[in-house]
């Protein structure tokens, strides 16, 4: 079987991945499918327990619903090409930018800062990502960004809040379009003896991360364990973290084959992404606590947001990836000493 | 058929930086005739609640719209008239004629329509006091529904003296369909009207 796997082109190996990974969500939407009949069935629908399924379904299939979306967009990605490829995860950027916008109130003087990030810097990050400018790429935000907003804001001629106006924006940037930039950018990284093959990198660090997620969500709720931070999450807790980034980091590991890594290098890029993703899923919550916003979607309290935002909380089923792509990007080019 | 392409093309930009998102609080998206009476903060609203329309009830629903603003150059007036199909209505009493009378065309002819009764923009968290302009429709249609409608957000997206709009989610909520009662005071039914729209801001 591995033998076999070995000897396709690249080409093939992806589309395996992909058929893979297709035939995975089938099963498990027809699971889905099958146990909301079988609730459905029941005679005691308003029971504590039906209550409660149903709530673990709809979350399961929230979950998948995201997985279906993302596979999706990723294949076609891989059919379009590169170019393609940045464009989409350009779009994801803008849409998760303009929930964060959305929910983090600007003034009529951030009217300029806006059409700059959203106009202007988007693109262009984008655009060194598609012309391989990794030099440029990994500055222009942290760098001439941060000096731009702040300008921008300045001439506007209001003093009101500018700190925490300007951090706002800052941040969106950061998370929203550095972050989610440096996914595609993976496509483009050159290991020795390893052409072509960005998409199973994606691949790699999408899965290991949505997998620590996945786990760490998974487990807290069957264990009931108590959040080890209240006021900012009801749902984290050290021990369902804990165990979240080893199954995600062991997932890394055993996938080692479809990477450049051997397995020990695989296991420990996949814990660096899983521990940057997850810690950064709870940074992004905390923002949502200060602004307001129990959760972005799943539980009552937040109909409003959720019915504002229409996009369905993009941002929150991606913001760990947003966090875990740059640090991963950064290690995997740092540990590996890649060409520019 | 230009129109038609310039509709298309504009829906899936409002589309791209607004979302317009339409939220049937209070009603669903019914082909009655109605009167839609919202809050006003930007010039944007018209579009916006044109956009967040489904498409059927889009081409029987007319948006009252500033005379003076709307048809100062030949592009906004070719806009509101082919694309939007709004109502001009004249804002300064100036004139003697009523400034209803092209509203009641229009109801009369069996379209729905959809006012501002603030007058004109607020730059206020509230809404201004409400304008009469309502009353007297609810008094003249008596078999018309009003729609209270909240529109959110859309100031962000091109506030005052801008240009070039930014991406902001924006949504447009329906309330439920609130009547004139019997011998209901003029003040008191615009005061209830207004209040009707305020209460959908949190919902």
């Amino acid at each position: 079987m591995y033998q076999f796997l070995k000897n396709l082109s690249t080409n093939q190996q992806i589309a395996a991945l992909f058929v893979t990974v297709f035939g995975c969500l089938a099963v498990a939407s027809l699971v889905l499918f099958l146990l909301r009949l079988r609730l459905d069935h029941r005679n005691d629908h308003d029971s504590v327990y039906a209550v409660r399924h149903r709530a673990d379904l709809n979350n399961a299939e929230g979950v998948l619903n995201t997985s279906w979306l993302m596979t999706g967009v990723f294949w076609l990605a891989w059919m379009a090409g590169t170019g393609v490829a940045v464009v989409l995860f350009g779009l994801v950027s803008f849409f998760c930018l303009r929930e964060f916008i959305s929910i983090s109130p600007t003034r009529r003087a951030d009217h300029r800062s806006l059409i700059l990030v959203f106009f202007i810097m988007l693109p262009l990050q984008y655009v060194l990502v598609a012309y391989e400018r990794f030099d440029l790429f990994s500055v222009l935000i942290p760098v001439y960004v941060f000096l731009a907003i702040p300008v921008a804001s300045v001439l506007a001629n209001d003093p009101h809040g500018f700190l925490e106006r300007n951090a706002k924006l800052q941040w969106g940037i950061m998370v929203c379009v550095y972050g989610m930039s440096h996914v595609p950018a993976l496509l483009l990284l050159k290991f020795p003896k390893y052409n072509h093959k960005g998409a199973f990198l994606i691949f790699f660090l999408v899965l290991v991360v949505q997998m620590a997620m996945l786990t760490q969500h998974l487990v807290s709720r069957k264990l009931r364990l108590r959040p080890s931070l209240p006021s900012i999450s009801q749902s984290f807790n050290w021990r369902s973290w804990w165990i979240g980034v080893v199954v995600g980091s062991s997932i890394g590991g055993l996938l080692a084959g479809i990477t450049p890594f051997v397995p020990g290098q695989a296991f420990a890029m996949a814990c660096v992404a899983c521990v940057a993703g997850s810690l950064g899923h709870l940074v992004m919550k905390a923002l949502k606590r200060d602004r307001g916003v129990p959760i972005w979607r799943e539980e009552n309290g937040s109909v409003r947001l959720a019915a504002i935002t229409g996009a369905g909380g993009l941002l929150y089923r991606v913001d760990a990836l947003c966090f875990a792509a740059p640090i991963f990007f950064h290690s995997v080019r740092w540990y590996f000493d890649l060409p520019r | 058929m230009l129109a038609n392409i310039f509709s298309t093309l504009l829906l899936g930009l409002i589309r791209l930086l607004t979302g317009a998102q339409a939220r049937w609080y209070g009603c669903p998206p019914k082909a009655e005739q109605r009167i839609y009476f919202a809050n006003h903060q930007s010039n944007a609203d018209l579009v916006m609640i044109w956009a967040a329309l489904p498409s059927e009830l889009r081409s029987v629903t007319r948006a009252a719209a500033a005379k003076d603003y709307w048809t100062k150059t030949p592009l906004r007036q070719w806009i509101t008239t082919k694309v939007f199909n709004v109502v001009y209505v004249v804002r300064d009493r100036s004139e003697a004629a009523d400034p209803l009378i092209p509203l009641v065309q229009a109801l009369e002819s069996g379209d729905s329509i959809i006012i501002f009764p603030e007058g004109m923009r607020g730059q206020q968290q509230d809404p201004l006091p409400f304008k009469s302009g309502l009353y007297n429709l609810a008094v003249k249609f008596p078999q018309v529904v009003l729609i209270p409608t909240w529109i959110h957000n859309i100031q962000r997206v091109m506030p005052k003296g801008e240009y070039v709009p930014v991406p902001v989610l924006c949504s447009v909520t329906f309330g439920a369909p609130i009547q004139l009662e019997d011998g209901e005071d003029r003040r008191a039914f615009l005061d209830r009207a207004r209040l009707a729209v305020m209460a959908l801001r949190d919902v």
